[in-house]
């Protein structure tokens, strides 16, 4: 990133920590940005500007039910002979912000957790003999370190943060100025409740996010709050373009699912010709922002001004890939967020025989700490037992019992018979989804035909969205084996890095003909491709190459055997692979469980 | 962390308001507004979504129809309808001091507790909200079936039973938001409970048995995972929730959201008549459902569409005859009729098709046809 980009990077994540802290309270903040100076002193920014004494809570990634939304604290409950409650991360963060680290791999049960919390303004506590219900008022800060676009926090996090922030690779040069002084944020502060948006602003707002292709409806309502946050940092009362702008460019445009066109022709002349001076009439009279204009409607500004934020790489893409529309493309990395909760640890404890598991003593404590006195008078033989412990106690820890498969499947969707070839590893697709609902697996789908590959399915588990994407695949062109292994090896990197198992199915006829460099060379396509497929070559990789190659399949040299060879993977001939063979194919080769 | 003491049990939300309040007092001074989170967002207000309305509507004046399911998009008001609801149940007539808000009218059904209150004479009645309760996220067992009363056993040495959410929701609705988050075992408990209207604690030396009729709502994202099976079954009702993509409804959707955030009170006070007129009609609907009578005819297109469709079961036809008749009872209507049954098949029997993964069709497609079919165009 240039100089100038990064500056620009930080200018708006500086704007945004004023705003966030002017009206923190029920929404927050997603920073993606490697850790590092840059996202440190942002924190620290947001530290000036939130309210001296408002508390500011670091929740670490695998944070227990018990650290969040509190329970009995055993230790002082033993120690006291009667019951204290602890309170969680949650709760002390009322009034202040929550701070989350590695969000992008923050399970879908905490998220959704905190997700109520912010919702509701409360915490319904129904743990441990404890039950209350606690009042937590707070903002949520999500840092989140990911790497590539699969890697996000979950989306139900993030459909209630009104910043989604992408700092990137931010050296600490780029970090200067700010755009507000914390006494300025706090007079916003007080004059946030007396900001008026005109109901146009929240038409266009609207009007606006739809047109951005944004699905959810918590999208303007954020949007309007950061727009109203932006008047009273103006010290303005009215909600006016600029603020609207902001909104625009902080909390709309990173969740565009579509490039708006430039041509703004649709729209209807008489909102254009509409005065924005009406509704100012009753605002304040001293407002310099009142004259009259011939301006165009409110939206296309909104919406120009989102484009505007849009990166030019993200744009480009938004326009020319219809897929992305679908409203779950973006957002719906829900799917990878269920599945982090289940990473292969321990998952909580839960009554139970010995037998059943391994005892948790924490746990049995303190299911045994609210007995003691009973048992005290109902056993005095025990006197020499510091704490009696019965059969009834007894909590064993749960863990995830396996860990989950994702097939990867990485398909050829090169020349003639990509069509047909599509179409049965969509059947396939669809009977391991089927399983899915005993089995809780998760299919992805690489496609790589033409000079590049590309991901059209994303892990997942929802029969529902698979189908929509599976609905049009693309078919036809040149032949980038390397280009495919690679895209798989970085998806199966990620789902390894999620907690699960990757299972790589390669379906080819072998007949790799562009280079990495995208050049029609066949003899280079194929070193290439063994060379990829090499380095797919690790533990932990199961690897199944399915062979469709009619004339190639009786040969010992056939490619396909060669890269199955090269990635240490099964090799399969299947000259007339149908979904249902295929399906039977992948679940004997996943790693067992 | 410094241990806080806080006494528990009955006291404990009075402790923690005690708290509240001085966090309200710093908040007043960091100068954030303290949020209100008494008024809900009325029911009449939500924009829209009418299955969703009409389902919860069914279920609060019949509630044997047997739990409603949301299932649907985010931020489509399931939550806020849920919570909506409970100003609209009618009140209940309930044993004072029991915990399991016993109903004095129906004998058979009284807790240990009010039996023998009940064998020493009169019992003391009084008029309450059915509660509608929420299981949190992460709520441990013990906490949902009732258990060891903690702070006596702790500093008295006495054995009592504390009862659970499963008591206190008894006569209301029980609502799991994000059911497909929820932990198998309590889903599997809550399912055991549900089915058989009493809840059982068995643990050293306390024996507890007391009714737990509750109307089950959940809701979800299926983006977040299928639900399992055996879940889905257990609901009565199913309902399908999308985000509107109508330009006009989206803004009133915003503008009554923002309205209401701004000034919770005045919002509520401008819709209070519709949700009075609402509540009118609710309590009317469940005086006269008894009284709804199912001709043969209906129950003969009942029996036909569920054999059309292959739903499984006789109980989706009951069901659906229930529905049936608690939306005639809600329209005023004294039978029921194509109108009714056309209505509410959609979501009485939607959730029951034998799932065919491999089927494009979706089940509301097929629910449509089959209508089409046995009631005509």
């Amino acid at each position: 990133m240039s100089g100038d980009g990064e500056a620009a990077a930080w200018a708006r994540a500086s704007h945004a920590a004023a705003l966030f802290a002017v009206d923190p309270l029920g929404s927050g903040v997603s920073l993606r940005t490697p850790p590092g100076p840059a996202r440190d002193a942002w924190v620290a920014l947001l530290r000036d500007y939130l309210p001296s004494g408002a508390p500011m809570r670091r929740a670490p990634l695998s944070i227990s039910d018990d650290r969040l939304l509190g329970g009995l604290d055993l230790a002082a409950t033993l120690r006291a002979g009667r019951p204290v409650a602890e309170t969680g991360l949650l709760a002390q963060a009322d009034g202040g912000v929550l701070v989350l680290t590695m969000a992008e791999r923050l399970g879908g049960a905490t998220a959704a957790r905190i997700a109520a919390a912010l919702d509701s303004g409360e915490i319904e506590l129904a743990r441990d003999g404890l039950s209350a219900r606690q009042h937590t008022r707070i903002g949520v800060v999500a840092l989140d370190e990911g790497h590539d676009d699969d890697e996000r926090p979950p989306a139900a996090l993030l459909d209630r943060l009104a910043f989604h922030l992408d700092l990137g690779e931010v050296s600490h040069r780029a970090v200067k100025e700010r755009c507000a002084s914390a006494a300025q944020v706090a007079a916003a502060r007080a004059r946030l409740p007396s900001v008026v948006a005109p109901a146009k602003a929240i038409d266009a707002l609207v009007a606006a996010a739809a047109r951005l292709g944004i699905d959810s409806l918590r999208a303007p309502l954020l949007a309007l709050r950061v727009a109203r946050a932006s008047c009273a940092l103006r010290c303005a009362d009215v909600v006016d373009d600029e603020d609207l702008a902001v909104a625009a460019c902080l909390a709309l445009a990173p969740r565009a699912t579509c490039a708006p066109p430039i041509e703004e022709s649709e729209v209807p002349p008489e909102e254009a010709g509409d005065e924005p001076g009406s509704e100012k009439n009753d605002a304040d009279p001293k407002n310099d922002n009142a004259q009259p204009r011939e301006a165009p409607a409110p939206d296309d500004l909104i919406v120009a001004a989102a484009r505007a934020a849009i990166p030019a790489d993200v744009l480009a893409r938004l326009a020319t890939d219809a897929r992305t529309r679908a409203p779950a493309a973006r957002g719906g990395k829900s799917g990878a967020a269920l599945v982090s909760a289940r990473r292969g640890r321990p998952i909580g404890a839960r009554r139970g025989a010995l037998r059943e598991g391994r005892l948790c003593l924490i746990e049995t404590l303190r299911a045994a700490a609210p007995w003691q006195p009973l048992r005290r008078v109902d056993a005095p033989d025990d006197a020499g037992l510091a704490v009696r412990v019965r059969a009834d106690d007894f909590r064993v820890t749960r863990f995830r019992e396996r860990r989950e498969t994702t097939a990867i499947f990485v398909v050829d969707a090169s020349g003639s018979s990509a069509m047909q070839r599509l179409g049965e590893v969509k059947g396939a697709i669809e009977l391991l989804l089927a399983d899915c609902y005993v089995r809780r697996d998760s299919v992805a789908l690489v496609a790589f035909r033409g000079k590049s590959a590309e991901i059209l399915l994303p892990p997942t588990r929802s029969l529902a969205r698979a189908k929509r994407l599976l609905a049009a695949l693309p078919g036809g062109g040149g032949t980038p084996l390397a280009h495919g292994l690679d895209a798989a090896g970085a998806l199966a990197e990620s789902v390894r890095r999620k907690g699960q198992t990757p299972l790589l199915i390669l379906l080819t006829d072998g007949r790799g003909n562009i280079d990495r460099k995208g050049a029609p060379d066949r003899a280079k396509a194929l070193d290439d491709a063994l060379d990829a497929a090499r380095r797919l070559r690790a533990p932990g990789l199961a690897a199944l190459a399915i062979d469709s190659s009619p004339a190639a399949a009786a040969r010992a040299d056939a490619p396909t055997r060669k890269i199955a060879e090269a990635m240490n993977g099964r090799y399969l001939k299947m000259p007339f692979a149908d979904a249902a063979t295929l399906s039977q194919a992948v679940r004997a080769a996943a790693p067992a469980p | 962390m410094s241990p806080l003491p806080v006494k528990l049990s009955r006291t404990t939300t009075r402790a923690i308001d005690a708290r509240r309040m001085q966090a309200e007092g710093a908040l007043a001074a960091q100068n954030l507004s303290p949020p209100d989170s008494l008024a809900p967002f009325p029911f009449t207000a939500i924009v829209g979504q009418d299955d969703m309305k009409l389902a919860f509507v069914i279920a609060a004046i019949d509630p044997s129809v047997g739990g409603v399911l949301v299932f649907g998009d985010r931020g489509t008001g399931k939550s806020t309808a849920v919570r909506a609801l409970a100003r609209l149940l009618p009140p209940m007539r309930s044993v004072v001091g029991c915990a399991y808000n016993c109903d004095p009218a129906a004998p058979a059904a009284l807790c240990d507790g009010c039996k023998k209150r009940a064998a020493q004479g009169a019992l003391k009645t009084t008029l309450r909200g059915a509660p509608v309760v929420d299981l949190p996220l992460g709520a441990t067992e013990d906490r949902v079936v009732g258990a060891l009363d903690l702070e006596r056993a702790l500093t008295q040495g006495e054995k009592s039973f504390e009862p659970g959410l499963l008591a206190k929701a008894n006569r209301g609705f029980l609502y799991i938001d994000e059911a497909n988050l929820l932990e198998d075992h309590l889903v599997d408990l809550l399912l055991d409970v549900a089915a058989s209207g009493e809840n059982v604690v068995e643990r050293e030396g306390l024996s507890v048995r007391h009714p737990a009729r509750f109307v089950l709502i959940g809701s979800g994202n299926p983006e977040e995972g299928e639900l399992r099976p055996q879940l889905l079954d257990r609901f009565g009702l199913a309902v399908d929730v999308k985000t509107p993509t109508d330009i006009p409804v989206r803004i009133e959707v915003v503008r009554r959201r923002d309205a209401f955030e701004r000034d919770p009170a005045r919002f509520a006070k401008a819709w209070s008549v519709e949700e009075h007129k609402l509540r009118r009609r609710i309590a009317t609907g469940r005086e006269r459902v008894g009284a709804v009578a199912a001709p043969d005819e209906a129950l003969e297109k009942a029996a036909m569409l569920c054999v059309a469709l292959g739903a499984d079961g006789l109980r989706g036809e009951l069901t659906l005859l229930r529905a049936a008749r608690a939306l005639a009872s809600f329209e005023g209507v004294e039978r029921v009729g194509d109108a009714q049954l056309r209505r509410v098949a959609p979501f009485a029997l939607g959730h029951r098709l034998r799932r065919n993964p491999l089927d494009d069709i979706g089940s509301a497609t097929r629910v449509a046809r089959a209508i089409e079919e046995i009631f005509g165009a």
